[in-house]
Order: structure tokens, then sequence, then C-alpha cells
């Protein structure tokens, strides 16, 4: 048994893999992380998850661009070429709101996914860590470490309890890798 | 999510029994995973010889300057900007679909939205050939964008509605790519952990190490709604600015403030038939008819009603206003569309977008596949009438009698637009073969809420009001993927 690194118990359902997660909180088993092919709406409190502060990120990449937008268009306007037309004002900032909000919502979307992309490490040819292959198909997905929960026959019978269609016990931590 | 059941009025976005998670991914991925069959090789052959045209069209206008187009000094602006405007607008429907009605927790949205989204993304591109085309010197097209002084003489002038377009255009079309991709990422994830040899190495770069951890979909689903709610102010604002590329000119016919709100309810409205258009064909031919629903299709010629209904009532203030301002120019671009030597562009424009949307009002039309796609196009066609009508008809009299002209395409505008929509459908089948048309995650979410076969069993358990049942089921008669005889029994 000293080789498994992760047991994976693998459910068919999202309602039994919740009742799952609920098993083995109730007894003190932690669990590392679970995957899932789709978004599963309270999963993120029961596992401790904080909300997100992307949104806090967003809202100050979008005020840069704001800025960005406002302060060139004011050096290029007033301070670097004003030009008379028709004797109205140089920094005509009616003019300027569309161009404004644009750039506004370009560094927010640009910043936002960047930070989003950053904070899960997702990059371009990144090596997928997977642990079990059917967890973006059709399988809901419990990892448990194995090092750190000694008692893998009660891991075992509690999410078999639970719905559990497969526990498997893996050796490597990412079978993607092999 | 699964935990609580949702009302049985609600018509279901799912239809067909024993649909489980896997099955979702098995149909959503057949076309990807299979070698194409014939009709798609011979819409992208079709496709592809509409590209080429394009690619021909293009060339020779770059080479030979834009005297290759019917272009004449009076009326300079043809069907180049009315190619533009009528590409953007269809771009609209996607950016709906995948924000607006995110935003307003439209479930419906989730089995049409990755295709929607594609078909934004397409569009636009081709909007944006035009504009570079149309240029003159399409090599110094980078001169819109506001380089510093020593590149040139001056500045780009910051108050026109040009430069704020090329900001709109370009700003419109990245931040539609990111929120498609970061959509696409759990899906590409998914046929990467199907798939082996080559194809796992290229669908692994893309997925970008996509897991489905606990983290990254709290995030995930985070990313979208911040992304759908800066993305529906984006989309009123890029047809609001390419609509002021007309308003803030003196020309009568396009200095009118109603312009904004006009150009966005048409840009919503030909959007949507061209989905419609698309994916009328894509649920049959793809056998998506379980996804794609009958109650899909008519949600969509809903808003093609709203929406239409809207253009009508602008077209009509538009005449009203004319005359009301008791400007004689103004009267008289309406008078001359109306009745000039353009009057039948006007009034083909009047019924395709006017008159015949209406026809929706029957539901047996709106929930008739054949009516529906042909309206559609019907649509389509118009609103390339509306741009065309509004272009040409304010330009081609202008002040001067003595340079009066009409306008007369020459081969080169002809080859440019078709071959536009050749180049369009090219990319977009080539997108049914290589990434998921339908969010397979977004469609899994509402299995076990909005599926046929979850009703079904609500229906069975009993406990349900006869009245709101009776309800549910007479709603099902117009499905063509439901089938009757289960229902008789109950």
């Amino acid at each position: 048994m000293s080789n498994i690194k992760y047991i994976i118990g693998s459910f068919g359902d999202p309602d039994e893999l919740m009742h799952g997660i609920d098993k083995l909180q109730e007894n003190n088993i932690s669990i590392y992380d679970v995957y899932t092919p789709m978004p599963i709406h309270g999963i993120e409190a029961k596992l401790g998850v904080k909300r997100s502060r992307l949104d806090v990120a967003a809202f100050f990449f979008g005020i840069t661009g704001t800025i960005t937008m406002l302060t060139g268009v004011y050096l290029a306007t007033v301070v670097d070429w004003p030009l008379n037309i028709g004797g109205k004002t140089h920094f005509a900032l009616p003019d300027f709101i569309p161009i404004t909000f644009e750039l506004t919502i370009l560094f927010c979307a640009f910043g936002l996914v960047g930070s989003y992309y950053a904070s899960t490490h997702l990059f371009p040819g990144r090596a997928p860590r997977v642990m079990d292959l059917r967890a973006t198909n059709d399988r809901f997905v419990i990892a448990v470490d194995a090092k750190e929960n000694a008692d893998h026959a009660k891991i075992d019978e509690l999410l078999k309890g639970a719905g559990a269609l497969e526990v498997k016990y893996n050796e490597r931590k990412y079978i993607s890798y092999e | 999510m699964s935990g609580h059941n949702e009302s049985i009025l609600r018509e279901p976005l799912i239809t067909g029994k024993n649909i489980t998670y896997a099955k979702i991914t098995d149909d959503i991925l057949m076309p990807v995973e299979n070698k194409p069959n014939r009709a798609w090789w011979i819409g992208f052959i079709v496709s592809l010889c509409g590209a080429s045209l394009w690619v021909f069209a293009v060339s020779y206008t770059f080479w030979t300057g834009i005297g290759a187009w019917g272009l004449n000094k009076t009326v300079g602006w043809a069907w180049d900007i009315t190619g533009f405007v009528w590409w953007v607008g269809i771009g609209h429907a996607g950016t709906l679909i995948s924000a607006v009605l995110l935003l307003f927790r439209q479930n419906w949205r989730n089995s049409i939205n990755r295709s929607a989204e594609a078909m934004t993304i397409f569009a636009v591109i081709c909007a944006a050939t035009y504009v570079v085309s149309h240029m003159g010197r399409p090599w110094l097209a980078y001169w819109v964008l506001p380089l510093p002084n020593q590149f040139g003489s001056l500045w780009v002038n910051f108050n026109s509605p040009l430069v704020w377009d090329m900001f709109a255009i370009s700003t419109y079309f990245s931040v539609s790519l990111l929120f498609w991709y970061t959509g696409l990422l759990p899906d590409i994830a998914t046929i990467r952990d199907r798939a082996t040899g080559l194809r796992k190495k290229i669908y692994t770069i893309f997925s970008f190490g996509w897991t489905g951890s606990v983290k990254t979909w709290q995030r995930f689903e985070a990313v979208s709604l911040i992304l759908a709610g800066i993305s529906t102010p984006l989309v009123l604002s890029v047809h609001t600015i390419v609509s002021m590329d007309f308003a803030t000119s003196v020309i009568p016919g396009w200095h009118t403030t109603i312009f904004p709100p006009y150009f966005v309810a048409g840009a919503i409205f030909s959007g949507f038939a061209m989905v419609l258009t698309l994916l009328l064909v894509v649920r049959k031919v793809l056998g998506l008819e379980n996804y794609i629903t009958m109650f899909h299709i008519e949600s969509m010629n809903k808003i093609i009603i709203v929406t239409g209904s809207i253009v009508g009532v602008a077209y009509l203030t538009e005449l009203f206003i004319a005359w009301y301002s008791g400007s004689p120019y103004e009267m008289y671009a309406f008078q001359n569309r109306i009745a000039g030597p353009y009057w039948w562009a006007y009034w083909l424009m009047m019924t395709c977008n006017v008159i015949s949307p209406q026809l929706f009002w029957f539901k047996k039309i709106r929930t008739n596949i054949a009516a529906t796609w042909i309206l559609s196009i019907v649509v389509n066609i118009g609103m390339w009438f509306e741009r065309f009508v509004i272009i040409v008809t304010s330009l081609h009299r202008d002040y001067l009698p003595s340079s009066w002209a009409m306008f007369y395409p020459t081969w080169v505008d002809v080859s440019v637009f078709v071959g536009s929509i050749g180049l369009f459908f090219t990319l977009f089948l080539l997108f049914l073969r290589v990434l998921p048309s339908i969010a397979i995650a977004e469609v899994k979410m509402i299995l076990k809420s909005a599926s046929e076969q979850s009703k079904m069993e609500l229906i069975k358990e009993g406990h349900l009001d006869k009245e709101q049942m009776k309800e549910y089921i007479e709603s099902l008669e117009k499905f063509d993927s439901v089938k009757q005889e289960e229902y008789a029994k109950l």
C-alpha cells in the first residue's frame, strides 16, 4: 500500500459527489481537490475555497485603462500638438468618452483574464495535471492524499457508501504524465 | 444547483431520453472526433471557392486601388461600408447571447452561445477586412493607430468617429476572442483527455493545462460573469460608434440622433437571423436536435420580432422627423429614398425588415423550421439593403444637382461581398470540425434541472399541479425532438 499516492473516488452524479465530500469531512479525512466536468455550485464553500478577488482586480485594471486613455489623449491634444478647431477647447472631453470607455473595457478584460490564467496556472502548453481522464467527461472525482490519510479501507468504504462508481489507487499523482 | 427542481412550467432545454453526461460529450464531439460527412465537404468546398474569390478580389483591389470598385466622386462610400456595417451587425448576436443572456440568467443560451460567439468572431474578421481594404493604401492601415507625431505630421484625430471605431472594433474583437477562448478551455480539455497521439499533443497545448479543479471552476464562473458584465456595454457601444460614423456627419439622412439605438437594434436583429440561418442547418446535419430545441428557435424568433419592430419604429420615426424638422434637405433625402431611383432598395428593406418578421407573431410560423430558416435569410437580405439605402441614397444626390450620380457595383464589389460570405462559412465550417459547437460543460450544468427527462421524472413522481402539467405537455407539442406518444398516456 505504501506506493499509493492518491485515492480517487469517481462519481457519476454531482449530488452523490457532494454527499461523498460531506462523508469524508465528517470523518476528518482531508480532501486534496475535486475535479469535475462542469462547475458545481456550493462546492467551494465545502472545500473552503475563498471568494475570488478577481472582481477587485478587474476594477483596477479597468480604471487603469480609463486613466491611460485620458492621459494619452491629454498629452496628444493639449501638450504635444494642440490644434485650434474653431476655437473649441483642446481637451474636448465628450469626444473622448467613447475611446476612454473602449480602453477601460480592453484593459479590464485582458487584465482580468490574464490574472485568472496566472492565478490558476493556465498557459499554452502547460502539462495537464489530470488525476482521472474521465474527470473532464462524465465523472466527478474526489482526490484524497493517501499519505496524509492512512486509513485507506475507511476512505474506500466512505466513498463507495456515498455512491462512488469506482475507487482508484493511483501510484502517480498525475496519470497524464505517463 | 441540482438540488432543486425547476418549475414544470418551463419548457425543457434538453430533450430526449437517457441523456447522460457521457452522452452529451459523445453527441457534441461527434463531428470533432470523426471524419466529416458528405454534407460538410460539399459545404466546405463551396465556401472555399467563395473564400478564394474573396482573396482574389481583395488582392485585385490592393493591386489596382479602390478605383476597381464602382465608386465615383459623388458616391464615395458604397458596398464596402455596407458590407462592413452588415458584418459587424451580424456579430452582435453572439455577444448578446453570451453576455446579456448570461446576466439575465437565461439558461437557453448555454447550448447556442459557443457557435454564436464563433460567428461573432468570424463576422468581425469579415468586417475588419473591409475597413482595411477600403483605405486605398492598406499597407498604411496602422496609421489609424494613435502613433506619435514623429511618425507622420500629426496625431490621429481623436475627435473623429472613425478613430473611435478603430478602438471599438479592435476592442470588441479582442475581448470577444478572449471571452470565447476562455469558455472553450474546459471543452478543449475534454477533447484532450479523450484523444491520443498527435491530436492529444495539439489539444494539450491549446487546453492550457485545464483540469477542472474546484478553484479553477469557481474562478472561471467569476471571470465569465465579469466578462459578461463588461461585454454588455461594449457590444452596445460598438454599434453605437459605428452609427456615429454616419450620425456625426452633416449629410441629410445620416445626421440623426436616433442612429445609435436604431443601429444597435438592427444589429441584434440581423445577428439573430444569422444565428438561426447557421444553427438550423448545424442542428440537422450534426444531429444536435436534442440540445438546440424548438424552444431555442422560438426564443430567437421572439427576439427577432422585438428587434425587428424596434427597427420598424425607427424607420417611421426617421420619416416623421424628416417632415417635422422642417429641413428641406432632410425631407428630400427621405422622399428620394422612398420614390427616387433607389425606391426598390428602400421597399425591399421595408418588406424584409419590417413586414416579413411580423409573420413570427404566428406560432405556426415561428415554430416551423423551414419558415424560420427562409425568414432568417430574408432578414439578412433586408438588413444588407438597410445599410445600402442609408449609405448610397444619402450620398448619390448631394447638394449640387450637377454632380448627382448613381452607383453601379463592379465585379470586384460583388466578388468582395460574395467572397466575404464564403470566407465566413469557411471559417465556421472549420470551427465545427476542430472545436465543440456547443459548450459541453454548460449544457451538462442544466441536465439535471432543465432537461425533458428530469421533468418526466417530476411528472412520474406526481405531486404536480394538474393544470401546470397539462400546460407543460401542451408546450411540448411544437418540439420536433420530443416523442409525443409518451405523453399521450399521462
